[in-house]
Order: C-alpha cells, then sequence, then structure tokens
C-alpha cells in the first residue's frame, strides 16, 4: 500500500514537472502577468492616444493652423503631428494627430487604431468616436481640452496619487491572479489529465490492475495541491519583493481560502472529467468554465462595471468568492471569521461536485 | 493436481453483448484450460475485443456466465486482477514517464519491487531503453512495453489483444519466443487476438474462429482441417476466362472458388497427385491456358476462406 502510494504519488509530479507547458502556465506566467500590468499601471503611467484629423481643403481651416503651430512633426512617421502635454501628477500623455481622409479615418477606426475622429465644420471642431468606448470618451476629454486650451489640472483641485498598500493596482491584481492560477491548473491539471489518460485508455489499463482507485485520486490530489501551494508561494514572493506586496490579514484565512479554493475546483475538476471521453470535448469544457469567469469574476479589472443585474450574479461566481476573499484578506486585513461564508460556499459545493464526480466517474 | 489440471482457467458460457443494432457477441462459448494457448482469429469486428474484455472484467455481457479461476467478476476483481495479466489493443502510456518508470508505477500495484522490474527489462528486452520516454519509443517497443507489464505478475493467464499487430516480422518473432518461453518455464495460459495465421499456427494448440459476433470453429488446427474435410490445394491462373470448361463431373472436386480480379481458381480436393493429371488434360482439351499452377497443403487461411468468405485481413 506505502509502496503504492508512494509510486503513484511520485509519477504524478514527474507527469507534471517534466512538462514544460504546464511548469510555464502555473508558475511563470501568473509572475510575468503580475510584473507587465504591475509596471503598466505603475504610479505614473504614460498615455498615448491617437486621432484622426480630416482637414478641409481651405487655407483657413483652424485645424491645419493647429497642428502646424501647437504640434511637432512625428520624427518616425511621417505626415503624422505629435503633442506631448504632461499633466505632472496625472502623469504624460502624447497624442498622435493622423491628417487623413475620412475614409481612411473611418478605416482606422474599424481597425482599433486611432481612439477618435475629428473633423471641421463652419469653425467649428467635430469629435466623432462611440460614446460607449470608455479610452474614446478620454481622449475626447483629453483632446478637447487641448484644443480649446484649457488646463486638465484645475488649480482647485489636486491630485494626491493613492500609494497606501492595498489601494493600487497591482493589490488588486495579485490576489485574483493568485485564485485564477488556481483555477486554471486544478481544471487543466486534473481534469484535462484525467480526460487525457481516459481517452489514451491509460485509465482502464490502470484499473484491470490491483491498484488501489482511491489511492490514484488521492496522490493526484496531494500532487496538485502542493502545486497550488507552490504557485500562491512563488508569486507571493515575487510580488513581496518587486511590488511590495504583503499580506495584511490573517495569515490563517488565507490558507483557509486557498484550501477551500483549491478543493472547490478540484471537486470541479472531477466532476468534468467524470464521464468525458474526448480530449476535443473536455478542452471545450474547460474553456468555456474558465474563460467567462476570468473574464466577469474582476481578476484583471473590476467587476462593478458590470450592468447592475449582474453583479450579484458575478459575485457568487466560485471565481468572484475566491478572488475576493483573497483580496480582502491581502488588502483589507481580514480574518476568518469575515470571509466565513465564502469559505463554507466553497469547501461545501467543492465537496458536493466531488463526491458526484467520484459517483458517475467512469474507469473504462 | 489432477483435478486442477482438468478445470478449466476461464469459462464463458453463452456471451452475448449488444451495442445499440451492432451484436457484437451472439452466444459465445469458451473454454481455456491450464497452460493451453488459444488464439481467437476473426477479421475486423468479429467481437474479438469485445469478448476478450468481456473474460478481463472490463465490459459486462448483457447475458451469459463467465468465470476466471472458478471465480466470478463480481466481488473478486482484485484478486482476479492478481491472478492475469493483459494487454488491449491500444494502450497509451504516459508519453514524459520512461519505460523503467511505467514499469514501476504498474509493479508497485503488484506489491512487486525493482528487482522484478529488472527482469521483465530483461525479458522483454528493453534493458537499452529503460531511461527513454514512452512518447520516444518506437511501437514495437511500446508493443514490448506492454508486453512487459502484462507479465509483471506472473500470469496464471495471459490476454493478449493483438499483440503483434503492425510489428515487423522480427519483432513479431521475438514476441513469439517470449512467450513460447513462458509456457515452457511457468505453465501460462493465453488468450490471443491476431490477423495473423501464421501466428496462430506458430504460437497456439487451439484455435477459435469467430466471425460476426459466432465461433465459427474451434480445436486444433488438425481438427480444423479435419473437420473441414479438404486437405489439399490446387491454384492456378486462367489466362482465357471464356475458355474454362465445366468441372461439376469431377468427383474428387470438392470446391472450386474464383478471384474475379486476378482470375485465380482456387480447388480443394481429396488427393492432389490423381486429380492433377486429369485436371490438366481436362483444360488441354478445352483449349483453356493456365500459368502460376500450385498445389499445397491447407492452411489456416484457407479454412478460414472456406468459413467466413472473406480473408482475415480484410
Ligand atoms: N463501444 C462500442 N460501441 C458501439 N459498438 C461497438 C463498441 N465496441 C465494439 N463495437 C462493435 O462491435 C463489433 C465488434 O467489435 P470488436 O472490437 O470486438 O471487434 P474485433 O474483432 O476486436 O475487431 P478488430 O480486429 O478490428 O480489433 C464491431 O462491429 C464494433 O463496431
Ligand atoms: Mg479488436
Amino acid at each position: 500500500m506505502l509502496k503504492q502510494f508512494t509510486q503513484l504519488l511520485s509519477i504524478q509530479f514527474k507527469e507534471f514537472f517534466r512538462e514544460p507547458g504546464a511548469l510555464f502556465w502555473s508558475f511563470i506566467f501568473p509572475i510575468l502577468m503580475s510584473f507587465a500590468l504591475g509596471m503598466a499601471f505603475s504610479d505614473k503611467p504614460e498615455m498615448s492616444q491617437h486621432a484622426a484629423v480630416v482637414i478641409p481643403a481651405s487655407d483657413s481651416s483652424f485645424l491645419k493652423t493647429y497642428l502646424n503651430n501647437n504640434c511637432t512633426k512625428s520624427s518616425s512617421q511621417k505626415n503624422e503631428y505629435e503633442k506631448n502635454v504632461d499633466y505632472k501628477k496625472l502623469g504624460k500623455t502624447t497624442t498622435h494627430f493622423i491628417p487623413a481622409s475620412w475614409k481612411e479615418s473611418e478605416i482606422m477606426m474599424k481597425r482599433g487604431q486611432i481612439e477618435i475622429i475629428l473633423t471641421e465644420n463652419k469653425g467649428k471642431i467635430n469629435y466623432h468616436f462611440d460614446p460607449a468606448n470608455f479610452t474614446s470618451r478620454l481622449a475626447y476629454i483629453i483632446v478637447s481640452g487641448m484644443i480649446d486650451g484649457k488646463n486638465l489640472l484645475s488649480t482647485k483641485s489636486v491630485i494626491k496619487p493613492l500609494q497606501t498598500k492595498g489601494t493600487r493596482y497591482i493589490d488588486f491584481l495579485v490576489p485574483g491572479l493568485l485564485a485564477m492560477g488556481i483555477m486554471s491548473s486544478c481544471l487543466w491539471g486534473i481534469s484535462y489529465g484525467l480526460i487525457e489518460k481516459r481517452s489514451k485508455k491509460l485509465l482502464r489499463r490502470l484499473v484491470a490492475t490491483p491498484m488501489k482507485k482511491s489511492l490514484f485520486m488521492i496522490t493526484m490530489f496531494i500532487s496538485r495541491f502542493v502545486f497550488a501551494v507552490l504557485e500562491t508561494i512563488a508569486l507571493l514572493t515575487f510580488a513581496y519583493y518587486v511590488f511590495d506586496v504583503t499580506i495584511q490579514g490573517s495569515i490563517i484565512a488565507f490558507a483557509a481560502v486557498i484550501i477551500s479554493g483549491s478543493f472547490f475546483f478540484m471537486g470541479l475538476s472531477i466532476l468534468l472529467a467524470s464521464r468525458t471521453a474526448n480530449t476535443q470535448v473536455g478542452n471545450g469544457f474547460i474553456s468555456a468554465i474558465t474563460m467567462p469567469m476570468m473574464l466577469l469574476s474582476g481578476i484583471f479589472f473590476s467587476y462593478s462595471n458590470f450592468p447592475d443585474v449582474m453583479i450579484p450574479i458575478i459575485k457568487y461566481l466560485p471565481l468572484t468568492l475566491f478572488a475576493d476573499s483573497l483580496r480582502s484578506i491581502i488588502n483589507e486585513g481580514f480574518g476568518v471569521m469575515d470571509i466565513i461564508q465564502p469559505l463554507l460556499i466553497l469547501s461545501i459545493t467543492g465537496l458536493t461536485t466531488f463526491f458526484i464526480g467520484l459517483k458517475i466517474y467512469k474507469w473504462y | 493436481m489432477t483435478d486442477a489440471n482438468t478445470q478449466p482457467i476461464v469459462k464463458a458460457v453463452n456471451i452475448k453483448k449488444t451495442f445499440k443494432d451492432v451484436i457484437a457477441l451472439a452466444g459465445v462459448d469458451l473454454e481455456i484450460m491450464p497452460s493451453e494457448y488459444t488464439a481467437l482469429l476473426g477479421p475486423n469486428g468479429a467481437g474479438k475485443t469485445t469478448l476478450v474484455e468481456i473474460i478481463e472484467g472490463i465490459q459486462k455481457p448483457d447475458s451469459g456466465e463467465i468465470t476466471l479461476f472458478g471465480k466470478h467478476w463480481s466481488g473478486n476483481k482484485d484478486e482476479l486482477y492478481k491472478q492475469i495479466g493483459l494487454s488491449f489493443q491500444e494502450t497509451k502510456f504516459e508519453d514524459k514517464l520512461t519505460a523503467a518508470e511505467t514499469l514501476k508505477m504498474f509493479a508497485s500495484f503488484y506489491g512487486l519491487d525493482n528487482t522484478r522490474v529488472e527482469e521483465i527489462l530483461n525479458i522483454v528486452n528493453l534493458q537499452e531503453k529503460r531511461k527513454s520516454y514512452v512518447v520516444n519509443l518506437s511501437g514495437g517497443q511500446r508493443q514490448k512495453l506492454a508486453l512487459g507489464i502484462a507479465l509483471l505478475n506472473n500470469p496464471k493467464l495471459l490476454i493478449l489483444d493483438e499483440p503483434t499487430t503492425g510489428l515487423d516480422p522480427t519483432a513479431r518473432r521475438e514476441i513469439w519466443s517470449i512467450l513460447h518461453e513462458l509456457k515452457k518455464t511457468h505453465g501460462t495460459s493465453m488468450i490471443l487476438t491476431t490477423h495473423y495465421m501464421e501466428e496462430a499456427e506458430n504460437l497456439c494448440e487451439k484455435i477459435v474462429i469467430i466471425d460476426k459476433g459466432k465461433v465459427l470453429a474451434k480445436g486444433t488446427l488438425e481438427q480444423l482441417i479435419a473437420e473441414s474435410k479438404t486437405s489439399e490445394i490446387v491454384q492456378f491462373k486462367v489466362l482465357d476466362k471464356s475458355k474454362f470448361p465445366d468441372f461439376s463431373k469431377f468427383s474428387d472436386l470438392r470446391e472450386i472458388q474464383w478471384e474475379d480480379s486476378t482470375n485465380i481458381v482456387t480447388m480443394n480436393v481429396d488427393n492432389t497427385s490423381s486429380f492433377l493429371p486429369k485436371m490438366v488434360s481436362y483444360l488441354n482439351n478445352a483449349g483453356c491456358k493456365i500459368s502460376e499452377l500450385r498445389c499445397r497443403y491447407v492452411t489456416l487461411d484457407d479454412l478460414f476462406i472456406r468459413m467466413t468468405g472473406r480473408k482475415l485481413t480484410d
């Protein structure tokens, strides 16, 4: 029994560590992500935006005069004009003005190369953009401010960038990445691994021996859980040294949430893998679960921008519960009792899906 | 002891299995005696895999009874799996484990240690590949690994589903000699499915021919030949089909078969020496020219074609 256990466990570890892809996605990718996004949104962001300018033929064009007098010719792109504005604490903004015909401007807009189109009509500047697009709206505010000669920094208001731990973007991001990492390594590592073993007919070969099925499952859980812990430690260590992210709340609460979150996704993985015979179908299933949650659950940006009717649903998505709990422990200093509800929801549903999955599990 | 040797190791009675509208097994009986090698021969889709997987406890029959060593599968899984060794028609082992690691893992299920793994690596001649990942093994080496796994626990009964399909003749012979050796030294019993007549003839004293889920014949090769009441074959190519005469008057000609695509005629006769001169002069008189005349003893192939109406490899 012990021999079987140690053999199975060592096999589970080897399978994982010999798969460079798996290592990359679970260890390197979250770190790269936090680094890239943490840097991109660090205190003084440099912003760049693109505006197409349709200049009328007449000599007395306001836009033409504006470009010639107030902007510099782009050094890299001929025909283009640039204007740099340093809003001090808001950061630098470079606006690229691209003279073009209306048709060309439309094409650039469709391709996402510009945020806004400027035209001139009877001495008035017209701004064309989709108000539902936030970057276009922002471009409108900045460009119209520049052209009208307004200063975005009013003398009556002072901008104070937040530097307190827990309020920066990186503080928001790291807990989300932790949760997402555990979700994907459980679903891909366990679910996909099992489905692949079934489709290779390896699973049925294994059970056509005196192997203890329970040991097989237990060793798999242990190995995946160890990976989840290692992943967490790797990302947290990185975030601590590079961005000074620390866990402000209870470590026990943090561990409990990591365990219950892993538990939930392991249970879900077993359920997903219980009957799926083919890796393509498995692939689809897993993507269909992970993708929407990654978008909705506030991993990279807050879900508060979603329509109000969706928010109550989003709040109870497992990944949201997981990420929000981690966030409140890391950034707000929560303890076990503060997150007891998501903790129980995740553990109990995890246990339920796990047992249903095992009950209907197809070894052959 | 005598009693144990006369009790069948495997006893399958009236096994039936249907998949949706396909009848995979339509009532099959099978008995395997100790240290007996039995070949299951049949074309694609005959039901060989279904039958052996039912014997292996992997699939459940719709009806019929199956016992191994006098025991049913239900409630005896662990015990029975300790005593049998098997390989499926297609199993892909974990890509990124080495041959030795794969064997070690399976060995641990039987409570066996590394000495046995080394023995197996020697038996299947994979010592040089012990450190290669499974993904880097050739098809033949993978099949040897699968055989090695089947042999780990020194099984009393081996069930191999097409263990040599796709192997070159040398590799196939290598596997045959491993299996011959096993029977000599351990008195193992075996059920083997195959498409190769030669393999069945070489390895197994008992042959079971199945097609469309039914057993068409079973027995030793001699018994099958005797039962078929033909022993000799005359075969030739007809150059001008229109001049081929009517042979119905020949009473010692049991059967005549045409192969349209090649114009090859196969005749089953009682006695070639007396038939041949008559046949040649009869063809001459009719002005029918032939070539590639051959006479030979009946083979399993011929029996098979007679029984199923198709070639094994069709
Ligand atoms: N799981 C299944 N679902 C549906 N039909 C099946 C299934 N397994 C087998 N069959 C059908 O049962 C019949 C017997 O299949 P089986 O695999 O036993 O043939 P076989 O003799 O092993 O053939 P081969 O020589 O090609 O391996 C075939 O017609 C096959 O299509
Ligand atoms: Mg088969």
